[in-house]
């Protein structure tokens, strides 16, 4: 057996910095079923512990194995509503993959890969993984169209409820259409059809509504014959440094750059929303997100670099992500802290001034506390900044939900195994409770609240 | 899908129209604004609400043709369809949280500037309906553009009109006017001014004079409307606000206008900028949500 996994196809870097489409291209069927030949199937398989929805991995890699693809696409779907999107964006090397048995002493089983197979797979042939109960008559309010109320409404659907989402944006998907860029997550594809499978199990989705503004919790419970609430609104309040000149033109938050990029499709010619990525552009941060908003201003043609306090090995984004960055020519400034944004006469941004760090003592995190180099400020010659420092969750609903708990970083408090908040009836998960998490741990808290919720309403406990 | 069941030109570049919206309708405020965007490719434009109706089911909206997207919102007829509308969003006026019979004790004069008087109109309303009376200057380049004029005067309001070319009322800004009823003797405690940016700096700064509490409703870009992307920041006091969600109404005392300014041009082309450039340094500056209304 190979000690290293079968390779995926991915477009060529040169190329790809000129579009928008998906760099991975994802395994052929012979590829797949090669690579699953290399799964032990373990009996104790640890590669399950670290999935947060427990995914029967040997289960449905054995099916890849013997090309019962179908199969293997009803085994995830026992788990995880969102395998095309998970097999795509999960880290793997610190879940699943993480913990394989391979991985010991060679490469681990493609897990994610494997899985995003399957997914497109049973998408491209209409395999219908949807079993839906006979609907038992009861409301049920989901808040947010992210991972963790998509995969709530999803499992209360199959359990029989009559689940609404309401969403404050015109298009449902949550960071999977407005942050997570195409190239990554193709939405048409991926993220619209797993949307429509949701549609098709009898949950409906009404956009444009901003719960705390359009609609109170109360009245959905109170006016609108909604048993119970699910709320899973993200967190996407942008953070920003409060250095001087941050509010000159040509900063701008990831979320805003993002936005006008993903939803609202500013790259493409004949939508209306403008976008502006300058020439030479710094992203502020090394998450995901700020992999995510240099490799789209790479795409827009600038000149990119990322900034980034720490050091290299520090950088908190994918493995995966910094490698495809580096591939596609962003330059990583590191060991870099901004202190000042440089504004020209007419108030647009004409640098940002800088100073270099270096590692001192570990600090609370254990990671090494980067500290200033006396003297060492420089200024980079850039025309546009984007700040990915982060985000918390919104105060719109917390504000308006009376009595509704929440800690000192704006985060939902919620019960870890049920999602059951200080409010009765009230459930909430995902990065509303976590603050910025990932998208498996968004959906596993959706499973689990809509698991408590059916208990509840159900009388189970 | 939001259907438009009116529509009305009510001056050469300003149109209104009634939508059909019922969430919106019925938790609307005076104060609040919504996002609407017509079809699968538009952008997202945040208007102020003209007037709601809850019974109806209805929201009203009143733009002015500026660029691309309202030239384009111009040419939709009743009958025809928005795919998104979402609202009401913002903070609604402070005064509705206001003890009635303390309100009445004030005196409220309402400061509007070319189309900024739509959002003048919901606010009148309501404080009218509550039996409180107030004052409202309504500033315009001529007469064709004044609009609502007749509407706030049926509300029982006092009204002022100031145009630039003195075609109607007083010849001159609504910053003159303004002065002229402070210096002969009414004693106004809250100012109100909605227009363009450069109006509201300079009655901010004639209020400022007289320490009148002063209220300003700012329009800087927007794209979510939800406090997500941060492109409405604007600085108040020594703060940064997000005005899709703390505001769009702040303390007109506190606003750097001049920040705010330079970051609603953003999105303007090099050969938009220049124009506006040309236009500043002959005065005459029609930029904004509530362009129309010349300054300085
Ligand atoms: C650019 C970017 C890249 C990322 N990359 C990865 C990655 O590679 N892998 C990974 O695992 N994670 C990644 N993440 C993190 C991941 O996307 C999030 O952790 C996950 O989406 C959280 O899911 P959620 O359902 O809790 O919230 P969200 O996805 O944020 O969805 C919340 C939804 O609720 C809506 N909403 C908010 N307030 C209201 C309201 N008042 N009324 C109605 N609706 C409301 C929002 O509009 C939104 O649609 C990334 C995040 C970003 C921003
Ligand atoms: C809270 C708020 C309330 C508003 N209320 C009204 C109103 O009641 N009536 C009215 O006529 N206008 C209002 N505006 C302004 C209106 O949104 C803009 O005039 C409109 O978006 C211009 O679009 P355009 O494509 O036609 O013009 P463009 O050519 O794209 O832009 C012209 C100018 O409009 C402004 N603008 C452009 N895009 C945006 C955007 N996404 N968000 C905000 N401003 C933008 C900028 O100042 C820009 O320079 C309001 C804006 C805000 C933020
Ligand atoms: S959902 Fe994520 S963690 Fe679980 S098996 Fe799939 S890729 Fe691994
Ligand atoms: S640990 Fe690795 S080899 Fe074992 S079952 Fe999981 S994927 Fe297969
Ligand atoms: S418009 Fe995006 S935060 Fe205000
Ligand atoms: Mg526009």
């Amino acid at each position: 057996m190979s000690k290293t996994r079968v390779p995926v196809r991915e477009q060529c870097p040169k190329k790809r910095v000129t579009n928008f489409e998906e760099v991975c291209l994802g395994y052929s069927l012979e590829e797949a079923t090669q690579e699953a030949s290399r799964c032990l199937n373990c009996k104790n398989a640890k590669c399950v512990g670290d999935c947060p929805v427990s995914i029967n991995i040997p289960g449905f890699i054995s099916h890849v194995k013997k090309g019962e693809i179908a199969e293997a696409a009803k085994v995830i779907a026992e788990a995880s509503a969102l395998p095309a999107v998970c097999g795509r964006v999960c880290p793997q090397e610190s879940q699943c993959e993480g913990k394989c048995i391979l991985g010991i002493k060679g490469e681990a089983v493609a897990i994610g890969k494997l899985e995003r197979f399957v997914a497109d797979w049973a998408r491209e042939n209409n395999v219908d993984t949807a079993q839906v109960e006979p609907k038992n008559g009861k409301k049920v309010a989901v808040i947010g169209s992210g991972p963790a109320g998509l995969t709530c409404a999803g499992d209360l659907a199959r359990k029989g409820y009559e689940v609404t989402i309401f969403e404050a944006l015109h298009e449902p998907g949550g960071v999977l259409v407005y942050g997570i860029p195409e190239f990554r997550l193709p939405k048409e594809t991926v993220v619209k059809s797993e949307i429509e499978n949701l549609k098709k199990m009898g949950v409906a989705i009404e956009t444009n509504v901003v719960i705390g503004k359009t609609v109170t919790i109360d009245q959905l419970l109170d006016e609108e014959g909604f048993e119970a609430v699910f709320i899973g609104s993200g967190a996407g309040l942008p953070k920003f440094m409060g250095i001087p000149g941050e509010n000159a033109n040509g900063v701008f938050s990831a979320n805003e750059f993002l936005t006008r990029n993903n939803l609202m499709k500013a790259f493409k010619e004949d939508y209306s929303t403008p976008i502006k990525a300058g020439k030479k552009v710094a992203v502020v941060g090394g998450g995901n997100v700020a992999m995510d908003a240099a490799r789209t201003a790479a795409r827009l043609g600038a000149e990119t670099h990322i900034v980034y306090r720490r050091s290299e090995s520090e950088l908190p984004a994918r493995v995966e992500e910094v490698h495809h960055a580096k591939e596609e020519g962003i330059i990583f400034d590191v060991l870099t802290n901004p202190t000042q944004v440089i504004i020209d006469d007419k108030g647009w941004v004409s640098g940002l001034r800088c100073i270099k760090m270096e590692l001192g003592e570990p600090d609370a995190s254990g990671r090494r506390k980067p500290v200033e180099v006396p003297n060492s400020e420089f200024v980079m010659d850039v025309d546009t900044v984007i700040m990915s420092l982060g985000t918390s969750p919104n105060p719109l609903i917390s504000s308006t939900t009376v009595g509704l708990e929440t800690n000192k970083w704006q985060c939902i408090v919620a019960d870890e195994e049920t999602g059951l908040t200080s409010r009765e009836r009230v459930f909430a998960g995902g990065d509303a409770v976590t603050g910025a998490a990932t998208v498996i741990l968004a959906m596993g808290a959706g499973k689990k609240a809509a698991k408590a919720i059916d208990e509840m309403l159900m009388g189970k406990k | 899908m939001y259907k438009i069941v009116e529509k009305r030109q009510l001056a050469p570049q300003i149109y209104l129209m009634e939508i059909e919206a019922p969430r919106v309708a019925k938790s609307a405020k005076p104060g609040q604004f919504i996002i609407v965007k017509m079809d699968e490719k538009g952008e997202r434009i945040p208007l102020t609400v003209c007037d709601y109706n809850a019974a109806k089911g209805t929201v009203t909206i009143v733009f002015q043709t500026l660029g691309k997207s309202t030239l384009e919102m111009a040419e939709y007829q009743v009958g025809d369809n928005f795919s998104d509308f979402a609202g009401p969003l913002g903070q609604a006026s402070e005064f509705i949280h206001e003890d009635i019979e303390a309100l009445k004790q004030q005196k409220i004069v309402f400061v509007a500037g070319g189309v900024g008087t739509a959002p003048v109109y919901p606010q009148v309303k309501w404080l009218q309906q509550q039996g409180v009376q107030v004052d409202v200057i309504i500033g315009a380049r001529n007469k064709e553009m004044v609009i609502l004029e007749d509407e706030m005067k049926a509300l029982g309001a006092t009204v002022y009109v100031t145009t630039d070319d003195g075609s109607n009322g007083h010849k001159g800004l609504v910053t003159e006017v303004l002065k002229g009823l402070i210096d002969n003797g009414a004693q106004y405690d809250h100012v109100i001014a909605i227009g363009p940016m450069i109006m509201m700096k300079f009655v901010a700064k004639l209020t400022k004079e007289y320490n009148i509490k002063t209220t300003i409703s700012l329009n800087p870009i927007m794209v979510d409307g939800t406090g997500m992307c941060g492109a409405c920041r604007v600085t108040v006091g020594s703060e940064i606000k997000f005005a899709c969600v703390d505001g769009p109404e702040f303390d007109g005392h506190l606003v750097d206008f001049d920040e705010a300014m330079r970051r609603q041009a953003m999105y303007k082309t090099e050969e938009g900028r220049a124009v506006l450039e040309a236009e500043k340094s002959s005065h005459k500056h029609t930029g904004g949500c509530c362009g129309g209304h010349h300054h300085e």
